[in-house]
């Protein structure tokens, strides 16, 4: 019985195999043949945590396509009736709206990986300039997806946000009106968000996504040790060609991924069915309020993921200033590869000075963070959240100059990767 | 298990606390918002039955609920038909359909300046604890045109539905320098109503609570199901873990 | 070589069974997915049960109501019209409603209804979903020179009699449908319940 089974499958394979020859390398170079470093750890899962994240937003958001009206007339009731009328739609609304916020965090946290163990140098810039467009399409992705419950954050998010564009010297007024179709976010804003967000971003960043991972297989991932395992000595239990301190992608890590992608799951299962709001952290709550155009909430914030660089917009008092300063604390991480001059990927063995300043680093976005969740009133909160804003631009001026004027005292890089989990 | 493997579980343990505590946290830090707790709970079913109750008799004259349907309420707050029909429905509206107010919105408006505003997402807005508060604070105020003012609501143009239930009660202001009307120390009950202090605390959590209820009739079962979710997930995690080790015995 | 020291019978059994409980998670995680097509609450309304007044319908006469997007014909049929229904059972496919989807089983009688005269029917072909035509007298018509009566359909010239009941040699499979109904009172039927169902 489970031989005749096995022929059917050998036999399966064998037809497909005949008609489609150049399909199994590419499953073999993605997978069975794709040695990764043995020495993944658990700072390493947030790359396919992400993927698993992207499909639920899919999946997710086709169905809430089925039943979402795009109007301003209608959006808002068409979202409560797909938590009160649709059998199950308010599971699918939420699946939805947690997975958004978990793809900022899971991103964020495989961005910060990335910095501390150098994964972003020679030879992977391109990584990481991919992965830098998927985090910029994804952010208008999420602007986009935030404006279509019509509530009252998604009116004046939607309006703060493109307001920002009007900060354009000479044709900012012309170009936000273009952007919003009207002369306020309306009917047509909505309608051409919906557009974009269903069906042109998430293509976009499809695309991305196939080019990030396709890149990174090329040259290899790198390991929390830094090392070049492509340089280092070769064959394995699985193939003699193959670098020393590697493992076949499938099934080792595949099993592993599964594994946290469960734990994973069970967190996003809590947030789902126990705080869908987190405290009004996922979903605002003055987004349960219809959107007035007369009426301004008290407090208007975007989404949590947004408010480390909300806050810079508004510690400086100047609009051009501040739009740019925004954008810049974005542009500058694309430069990073090349900022960084020093020679040691890893922070394990990276000098004091490094490590610390990465640890600032974190401390001002995750402040910056809470600054600009907050009504942003307080004096004081306004001269640290200037401070902050100089210590985030200060960290990429120090990298330069620290590794760049031989400043950085490293430690020796073993040869070989230093074991597993 | 070898010291590496308990090591490995620690750190695994500690970094699911780290996610829960993520999750907590702000929950914890939007519910106390100063305002005293209603301790509204929606597994209370006689609580919300009493809150449908009072809402339909005492708040849908005005108000709407809109994206409430009778049907739903009688599903989830185990009611019958009859029962809704006759106790809660005192509109011509049939038994499936969503909640009008009694009154038109027109007539809202020109009897209280604005037209009362549909409560069906209210609690979500707001807060449960806020709609408690809010009906517990209303006091006398010749000053305002309806003669009602509110401590939770300052100025708002409702007047206590609530007044035969409640009593009458007036607030006492410490006078502070440019304040008007200064701050807040305290209510007086101006005059006795039906129920005592307590029973009325009850009404006003209740009808909160029916509020929070309407305001996601999903959380009705969401919880429930959760835990089974979680439970399957935490049975394929455990799988997939002896899976994980099974193979990784390979990796030296 | 990649085998040494390996219990392939545990590999293979762990490999099964988180497949098999991971494979049951992603069947069970459809589930809402597959049922948010159910129809919502909204249309569940919109679908309820009507009520309909026939206090005004005379004899030999047809009254439409609306159901579910369906035209709902009731008619008052005279004493002829149901003597007449007896023989036609030799001409029809279904004389006895033997096809249980039909009709309610309260339906399944000569008439097809529960007040003998009183005739609650679908009014759509159960060939091709036309709308048929009543032709009520019982006099030769050019479809039918024994027509006692019934529904023709002008689309694929089906044959219905008074009860609904289709004749053989036409398109139409089976009979006309007969919703669930049940007499509030003698002047108003509910259609689209039976009775004692919430």
């Amino acid at each position: 019985m489970a031989n005749r089974l096995t022929q059917a499958v050998t036999g399966m394979q064998e037809w497909f195999n005949e008609r489609a020859p150049s399909f199994l390398p590419v499953y073999r170079k993605h997978m069975t043949e794709y040695y990764a470093p043995k020495n993944f750890n658990i700072w390493y899962i947030f790359g396919v945590l992400s993927m698993v994240v992207l499909v639920n937003q899919i999946v997710t958001g086709i169905f809430l396509t089925m039943f979402f009206k795009p109007s301003a007339a209608e959006a808002f009731a068409s979202v409560e009736y797909i938590m009160r009328d649709v059998e199950w739609g308010w599971l699918i609304r939420y699946m939805h709206s947690t997975g958004a916020s978990a793809f900022f965090l899971v991103v964020y946290i495989h961005m910060f990986r990335g910095v501390m163990y150098g994964s972003y140098k020679k030879p992977r810039e391109l990584v990481w300039l991919l992965g830098m467009l998927i985090y910029l399409v994804l952010m208008a992705e999420a602007f986009m997806g935030y404006v279509l419950p019509w509530g009252q954050m998604s009116f004046w998010g939607a309006k703060v946000i493109i307001s920002l564009f009007g900060a354009v010297p000479y044709i900012g007024g012309a170009l936000t009106e273009w952007i919003m179709g009207d002369y306020l976010p309306s009917d047509a804003t909505l309608n051409r968000f919906f557009a974009l967000h269903v069906i042109a971003l998430p293509l976009v960043l499809l695309l991305l996504v196939v080019l990030h991972i396709f890149a990174l297989h090329e040259v290899g991932s790198n390991n929390p040790d830094g090392v070049e395992i492509k340089k280092g000595p070769k064959g394995n239990r699985w193939s003699d060609k193959a670098p020393a301190d590697g493992i076949p992608f499938h099934p080792y890590f595949t099993v592993k991924d599964i594994f946290y992608t469960g734990c994973f799951l069970m967190i996003c299962a809590f947030i789902i069915f126990f705080e869908p709001t987190v405290g009004g952290l996922f979903l605002e709550h003055d987004n349960f309020i219809e959107a007035n155009r007369l009426v301004t909430p008290a407090h208007i914030k975007p989404t949590w993921y947004y408010t480390p660089f909300y806050a810079m917009l508004r510690v400086i008092p100047n609009k051009l200033a501040g739009v740019l300063t925004m954008f810049s604390a974005i542009i500058v991480l694309f430069f990073l590869p090349w900022l960084d001059r020093g020679k040691v990927k890893s922070w394990r063995y990276r000098g004091v000075g490094f490590r610390v300043a990465l640890f600032v680093l974190g401390i001002c976005f995750v402040w910056l963070g809470k600054i600009g969740s907050g009504p942003g009133t307080d004096p004081v909160e306004t001269i640290i959240g200037r401070f902050l804003t100089a210590a985030y631009f200060g960290f990429f001026i120090y990298l330069w100059v620290y590794t760049a004027f031989g400043f950085e005292k490293t430690k020796p890089v073993p040869e070989r990767v230093t074991g597993h989990d | 298990m070898t010291d590496t493997g308990m090591h490995k579980m620690q750190r695994l343990f500690s970094g699911f606390l780290l996610g829960l505590a993520l999750t907590f946290a702000p929950a914890a830090m939007a519910s106390s918002e100063g305002l005293p707790a209603s301790n509204a709970n929606l597994s209370d079913l006689g609580s919300l039955q009493n809150g449908a109750k009072i809402y339909f008799n005492y708040c849908s004259g005005c108000h709407s609920l809109s994206l409430m349907r009778y049907s739903r309420i009688a599903e989830d707050l185990r009611l019958s038909q009859e029962q809704v029909m006759q106790n809660l429905n005192f509109t011509p509206a049939n038994f499936g359909d969503r909640i009008p107010p009694s009154i038109n919105a027109a007539d809202g408006k020109a009897w209280f300046g604005v037209a009362p505003p549909d409560l069906s997402l209210m609690a979500r807005a707001k807060g449960v604890d806020y709609v408690y508060n809010y009906l517990k604070s209303f006091y006398l105020d010749s000053s305002r045109p309806i003669g009602w003012n509110n401590t939770a609501f300052p100025n708002a143009a409702m007047p206590n539905a609530l007044w035969e239930l409640q009593g009458v009660q007036t607030a006492r202001f410490k006078p502070v320098e440019g304040g008007n009307p200064g701050e807040f120390e305290g209510f007086d009950l101006h005059q006795a109503g039906k129920l005592n202090p307590e029973e009325f605390d009850g009404v006003a959590r209740d009808v909160a609570n029916f509020l929070q209820y309407a305001a996601e009739p999903a959380a009705m079962q969401r919880k429930s199901i959760g835990i089974w979710v979680i439970v399957f997930l935490a049975v394929f995690t455990l799988i997939a873990y002896f899976l994980k080790q099974e193979y990784w015995k390979d990796v030296h | 070589m990649a085998n040494d020291g390996v219990d392939m019978g545990r590999r293979r059994f762990l490999t099964a069974t988180t497949a098999v409980v991971g494979g049951a998670g992603i069947a069970m995680a459809a589930i809402p997915f597959i049922k948010s097509w159910q129809p919502s609450a909204r249309a569940k309304t919109a679908g309820a049960p009507v009520e309909a007044d026939i206090s005004k319908l005379e004899l030999g006469q047809m009254v439409m109501f609306e159901w579910r997007g369906q035209p709902i014909w009731i008619i008052r049929r005279t004493q002829a019209q149901l003597d007449a229904l007896p023989s036609q059972d030799p001409r029809l496919k279904d004389p006895n409603s033997e096809v249980i989807d039909q009709q309610p089983a309260f339906a399944k009688n000569e008439h097809r209804s529960e007040k003998p005269e009183l005739f609650v029917v679908v009014g759509i072909c159960t060939h091709l979903g036309c709308a048929p035509k009543l032709h009520a007298e019982l006099k030769p018509e050019p479809f039918d020179p024994d027509w006692k009566g019934g529904f023709f359909c002008p689309c694929h010239k089906s044959r219905f009699d008074m009860a609904g009941r289709v004749y053989d040699g036409v398109p139409a499979p089976t009979n006309l449908v007969v919703p669930p109904y049940y007499f509030m009172d003698d002047n108003h039927i509910m259609i689209g319940q039976m009775k004692g169902a919430a």
